[in-house]
């Protein structure tokens, strides 16, 4: 169990990491909090030539407001969002994700970047349309989360490009519920709801290759329909698999479930 | 590549190859074998340090990452005479180790948490070391350990 030789270089720029990437051509890897990609390394699943390693590139650790939201630096670490109050989704979303020594090092670009269909900041990206700002050799774009995620680890982020930072709107209203098998644990389901600018929107996590926005249950919302008929429909979208931990009947019911919960007041949830 | 960090104290200096993690650089170049080894996955919390005061998966952070920072490893826990820490005490005293494996890393852990914490209840303490995993003690004597080491370091 340990890695394959590579080089490692450590960026102080995002025009050095960028850079180097490109001249890896294709056999470079940026490392992060390294929590998804050592494992990786070490089981041998991926053998690059290079690691960049951009945790010392200066300017990325910041949460900073911008026009009804906030922006998170790729190096946030999951442990300062969780501790923050500027966006209390996000801080709930952190607090699911991993263990204590996890979080201490995980970070918001890595977690975007590294698109587990079971973890949770994609799907709160997904649900508040976040936009994920990229830098690459030839120059900078922005894409949101939906165009970003294409499949289980996949994205449209090229092998020389590097995400620097995320926008996420705060929502006047929102509910966050997941079911894990014990705290710390990927999500079997993950359910976001996020009221913004007067709409509701869904995401669910946990349960397709991609977070996956239910239209039918998102317009019965936004239409006023009783919670359980949304959930009914959040669940008829869903054609999760089964594995050793749930079966997909069972991930079904779940996604009903949760997102009922995830719609329903925590003061209502503990009087039921 | 050479590193330089400080650890318990002790400042070193290693030539490593950029794929040792911290853990093999700690216990293979430095001799500190405390920092234990279960998984090398992330998964189990046996290797967990303190980097710059933060808790750290040994096995998940290369050697070359942790360059001028100052790690704390289980090592650093007992006093220059050999004092215990109160939380090794407690651990000795509640039963909170049988074979010892995970007993480094549930001491780390233990120790960031009553860092940030004065006096965890039960319910924390279980939640924080979730990411520990023990086969022998069944946890019980552990939480017991932790708790009271708090009152004991809450009160001194
Ligand atoms: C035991 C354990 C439990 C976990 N549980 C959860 C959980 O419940 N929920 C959850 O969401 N996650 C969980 N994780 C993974 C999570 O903690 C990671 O932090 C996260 O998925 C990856 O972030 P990172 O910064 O560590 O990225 P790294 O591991 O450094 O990198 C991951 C991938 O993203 C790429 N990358 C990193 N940063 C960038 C960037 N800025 N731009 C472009 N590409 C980049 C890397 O090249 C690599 O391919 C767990 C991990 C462990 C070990
Ligand atoms: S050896 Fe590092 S967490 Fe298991
Ligand atoms: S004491 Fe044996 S693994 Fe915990």
């Amino acid at each position: 169990m340990k890695p394959a030789p590579f080089d490692y270089l450590r960026a102080h720029s995002v025009g050095e990491a960028v850079r180097a990437l490109a001249d890896a051509d294709g056999d470079g890897k940026i490392i992060a909090g390294g929590q998804s990609l050592l494992p990786v390394l070490a089981l041998r699943m991926a053998r690059p030539r290079l690691l960049v390693d951009i945790n010392r590139i200066p300017g990325l650790s910041t949460i900073t407001p911008v026009d009804g939201g906030v922006r998170l630096g790729a190096l946030v670490r999951h442990a300062r969002l969780a501790g923050q109050t500027a966006h209390p989704l996000l801080a709930e979303a952190a607090r699911w994700i991993g263990h204590t020594a996890i979080r201490s090092r995980g970070t918001s670009g890595g977690s975007i970047a590294h698109a587990d269909p079971a973890a949770e900041l994609p799907v709160v990206a997904a649900a508040l349309e976040a936009t994920i700002h990229i830098a690459g050799p030839g120059g900078t774009r922005a894409t949101t989360a939906t165009e970003l995620f294409t499949g289980p680890l996949e994205t449209t982020l090229a092998e020389d490009e590097m995400i620097t930072a995320i926008d996420l709107p705060s929502p006047q209203r929102w509910g966050f519920a997941e079911f894990s098998r014990r705290h710390g644990d990927f999500g079997l389901v993950t359910v976001v709801a996020a009221e913004v600018a007067g709409r509701w929107r869904l995401a669910l996590g946990g349960v397709g290759g991609v977070p996956l926005r239910p239209a039918e249950a998102e317009h019965l919302l936004n239409d006023g329909a009783p919670v359980e008929q949304v959930a009914a429909a959040a669940a008829a979208a869903v054609t999760p698999s089964g594995d050793i931990h749930a079966s997909a009947e069972y991930r079904r019911a779940m996604t009903e479930e949760f997102t009922r919960r995830a719609l329903t007041p925590d003061t209502e949830r503990a009087a039921a | 590549m050479n590193v330089e960090f400080t650890v318990n104290g002790t400042r070193h200096e290693a030539d490593v190859e950029p794929r040792r993690t911290l853990a093999d650089a700690l216990r293979d170049d430095l001799g500190l074998t405390g920092t234990h080894l279960g998984c090398e996955h992330g998964v189990c919390g046996a290797c967990t340090v303190l980097v710059d005061g933060e808790p750290v998966r040994a096995c998940l952070m290369l050697a070359v990452q942790a360059d001028g920072s100052s790690i704390t490893t289980v090592e650093g826990l007992a006093g220059d005479d050999g004092t215990l820490h109160p939380l090794q005490e407690a651990f000795s005293a509640h039963h909170g180790l049988q074979c010892g494996f995970c007993t480094p890393g549930m001491l780390m852990s233990a120790l960031d948490l009553l860092h940030r914490e004065t006096r965890p209840c039960r319910e924390r303490i279980r939640e924080e070391l979730s990411g520990n995993i023990c086969r022998c003690t069944g946890y019980v004597g552990i939480v017991d350990a932790v708790q009271a080491a708090a009152e004991e370091m809450d009160s001194a």
